[in-house]
């Protein structure tokens, strides 16, 4: 596999991140920031974890722009959901544990759905075994919401954008 | 510094401590290890969003808000790992969830 892009792209990013961290911008430092960046861009391509699950720039950015906008909208609405449920009176929970089937035909794209799964407040991903994933919900609405299937669907779209 | 960037900055940092003492309520009250993830992930997800997002109206258009939001960013990809491991390790350690069936009975 061409591994030329994703050095390219690994090296880009961390050469972004050394300069908006460090916020100093004379020689010696961008040149040492430099060095270090090849450094360890070597060092990953050596390790061979310079491959398209450490750096997915196959997924399309506007997509993933998209579908995180939509994530954020699905935790602010679950962790009303879940604060609600905190704080009536008795908590009003009906916690069980379900099994989710994942359409998704990367690793990556399962990890995205496994953990945006985690991320919303209510629903944890306990494991994952080929392609389904066992999850603990707190309650039988988040249970549901999750099988209906609308962040796999979206996921999957996201992934296919190519 | 002018009032409506102070206005908007301030409810979000109170409305974060807000859904920070509420996720620490539920951490308290939730029956067993897995219901009190779901409280504790209240306190990483929207505590920890809208108190960074109050920080970065405090700091304006600078440097210092780049490193806020990367900050944002890191947390939403590691805080959800470190949930999955903590909740594996405990099925694997043969904890039992309690489910509404359980309560049922």
């Amino acid at each position: 596999m061409n591994k030329i892009p994703h050095a390219l792209s690994l090296g880009i990013a961390l050469a972004a991140l050394w300069v908006l961290l460090s916020g100093h911008y004379t020689l010696l430092l961008l040149l040492l920031g430099l060095a270090s960046v090849l450094l360890v861009v070597a060092i990953a391509t050596r390790m061979d974890v310079v491959d398209h699950e450490g750096h997915p720039v196959h997924l399309k950015f506007k997509a993933t722009l998209y579908y995180w906008g939509w994530l954020l909208k699905e935790i602010l609405l679950a962790n009303i959901d879940v604060c609600r449920r905190i704080l009536s009176h008795g908590p009003v929970i009906s916690p069980m544990v379900i099994n989710v089937r994942s359409s998704q035909h990367t690793t990556v794209g399962r990890v995205i759905y496994a953990n945006s799964i985690t991320l919303t407040p209510g629903t944890v991903s306990m494991s994952i075994d080929g392609d389904t994933i066992l999850v603990h919900a707190l309650s039988r609405e988040g249970a549901a919401d999750l099988q209906a299937g609308e962040m796999n669907m979206r996921i999957s779209i996201m992934e296919e954008k190519y | 510094m002018s009032l409506i960037p102070d206005i908007i900055s301030w409810f979000c940092l109170v409305t974060g401590g807000m859904f920070v003492v509420i996720g620490a309520i539920g951490l308290l009250r939730f029956p067993d290890f897995f219901t009190r993830l779901h409280a504790a992930s209240v306190i990483e997800t929207m505590g920890s969003i809208l108190i960074v997002v109050g920080l970065v109206f405090q700091a304006g258009l600078t440097l210092v808000s780049v490193k806020l939001v990367l900050l944002v960013i890191f947390i939403m990809f590691t805080s959800p790992t470190a949930a999955h491991a903590l909740a594996k390790s405990a099925l694997h350690g043969k904890l039992e969830p309690i489910t509404v069936e359980d309560n049922e009975s």
